[in-house]
């Protein structure tokens, strides 16, 4: 069991911080290992007041050591007075009595004039790294997003056509500051595409799939699709099927640079809407003139 | 090996320029390897002696040189014993 804190440094229970401090301030000089090595017993001493001062000297460990819920042994604390073993042994010598006050210096002077050149020279600043959401059309279309720094400033970023998520974007210059007159680093952008229901990335091309009705399926004509530069008429051929894939040249990924524009893919998919008598009573009379069945080929399950 | 860097890293409280102070003062002596510090553990314990002498018992910067040269004294003296076949505490 350890001596009460308290005893060990002498002070009262309610002493203040500084009391505290200055108590164990006083014991360290007293008992410190490496000033006292013919003393074991100083040791000893030194160890249960860095004991003591750990714990009442941290406010909240000493709160509970005064409600009783530690007891005043504390946690082993880093190793003082270890030097003392090293200067007791033959390679104490390094410390022996200095020859000359000068020769360090002279001895160093070399690698302290290198140190002082390397602190003192330009440094580059630090790259920044930041995630920025963009909106699917934005990615599309290509533009230009605002993103808020931390720090209030305002970074006006190019988004080019095509990008997706977990590209970088590098901005020159934007980056933590240099010191001493070195380059700013660079803000790097992580951008984060979010999806869109209505379309699919495949490359540069997009795809979507286009409802039609029955009767646009069959006859063909004019209908109204939505693209990312918004809605396009096109006509559809008479007898459009359902799974008819129509492309629509240069309506994909914006062009960029030398690439040129992806395509839109269409794939119809005949929707038959709600039930109606007129074409029900057609179809009971109806006599399609080249009967075929639309599962030819799948009866069998090999 | 430990640089500067592995040292500086080891104590919270210790600063490069102080320590390359230190150095240039003598009272850490460090060997060096081409371009570079290299420091032993005799020098790591040093070290830690001084920042205790600074930051506990508020030995400040003037004082430190008279104190630690009485203590490289003291163990100088205690090694030489040592040599001589005597252990510095048995007679006590």
């Amino acid at each position: 069991m350890a001596e009460d804190p308290y005893q060990v440094l002498g002070v009262a229970r309610d002493a203040s911080p500084e009391a505290i401090k200055a108590a164990y301030r006083k014991l360290a000089r007293k008992h410190h290992p490496d000033l006292n090595p013919g003393k074991p017993e100083a040791e000893a001493r030194f160890k249960a007041v860095s004991t003591a001062h750990d714990l009442i000297s941290d406010p909240e460990r000493r709160a509970r050591f005064d409600r009783g819920e530690i007891d005043a042994q504390g946690q082993e604390q880093a190793p003082a007075g270890t030097y003392r073993r090293h200067a007791e042994q033959p390679q104490g010598a390094r410390y022996g009595q200095r020859p000359d006050a000068e020769m360090f210096d002279d001895l160093f002077s070399d690698i302290f004039r290198a140190r002082q050149r390397a602190e003192n020279a330009p440094a580059r600043g630090a790259d920044e790294s930041y995630r920025l959401a963009v909106p699917f059309l934005h990615a599309v279309q290509g533009a230009t997003e605002q993103l808020t720094l931390p720090d209030g400033r305002v970074l006006s970023v190019k988004i080019p056509p095509g990008i997706s998520s977990g590209q970088v974007l590098r901005l020159r210059g934007q980056g933590g500051a240099g010191r001493r007159s070195g380059p700013a680093g660079d803000a790097l952008i992580e951008v984060d595409v979010a999806g869109d229901p209505r379309w699919r990335r495949e490359g540069h091309d997009l795809h979507m799939t286009l409802p039609v009705s029955l009767k646009e399926a069959v006859l063909g004509g004019p209908v109204l699709v939505p693209t990312p530069s918004g809605p396009l008429r096109v006509t559809l051929p008479a007898g459009s099927d359902t799974g008819r894939q129509i492309r629509l040249r240069g309506k994909g990924i914006a062009a960029h640079g030398e690439r040129a524009a992806g395509d839109l893919f269409l794939t119809l998919s005949v929707v038959l809407g709600a039930s109606d008598p007129a074409l029900e009573a057609f179809l009971r009379t109806w006599e399609p003139a080249e009967p075929s069945n639309p599962r030819a080929g799948t009866e069998e399950v090999t | 090996m430990i640089t500067i860097e592995v040292l500086c890293a080891r104590f919270a409280t210790l600063r490069a320029d102080d320590l390359l102070r230190w150095i240039a003062e003598g009272h850490v002596r460090p060997d060096r390897a081409a371009d570079d510090l290299v420091f032993t553990e005799i020098d790591v314990e040093r070290v830690r002696l001084i920042l205790d002498l600074r930051d506990v018992m508020l030995v400040n910067e003037e004082a430190l040189p008279v104190v630690l040269s009485l203590l490289d004294q003291l163990y100088e003296l205690r090694r030489r014993l040592r040599e001589m076949g005597v252990e510095p505490d048995a007679t006590r």
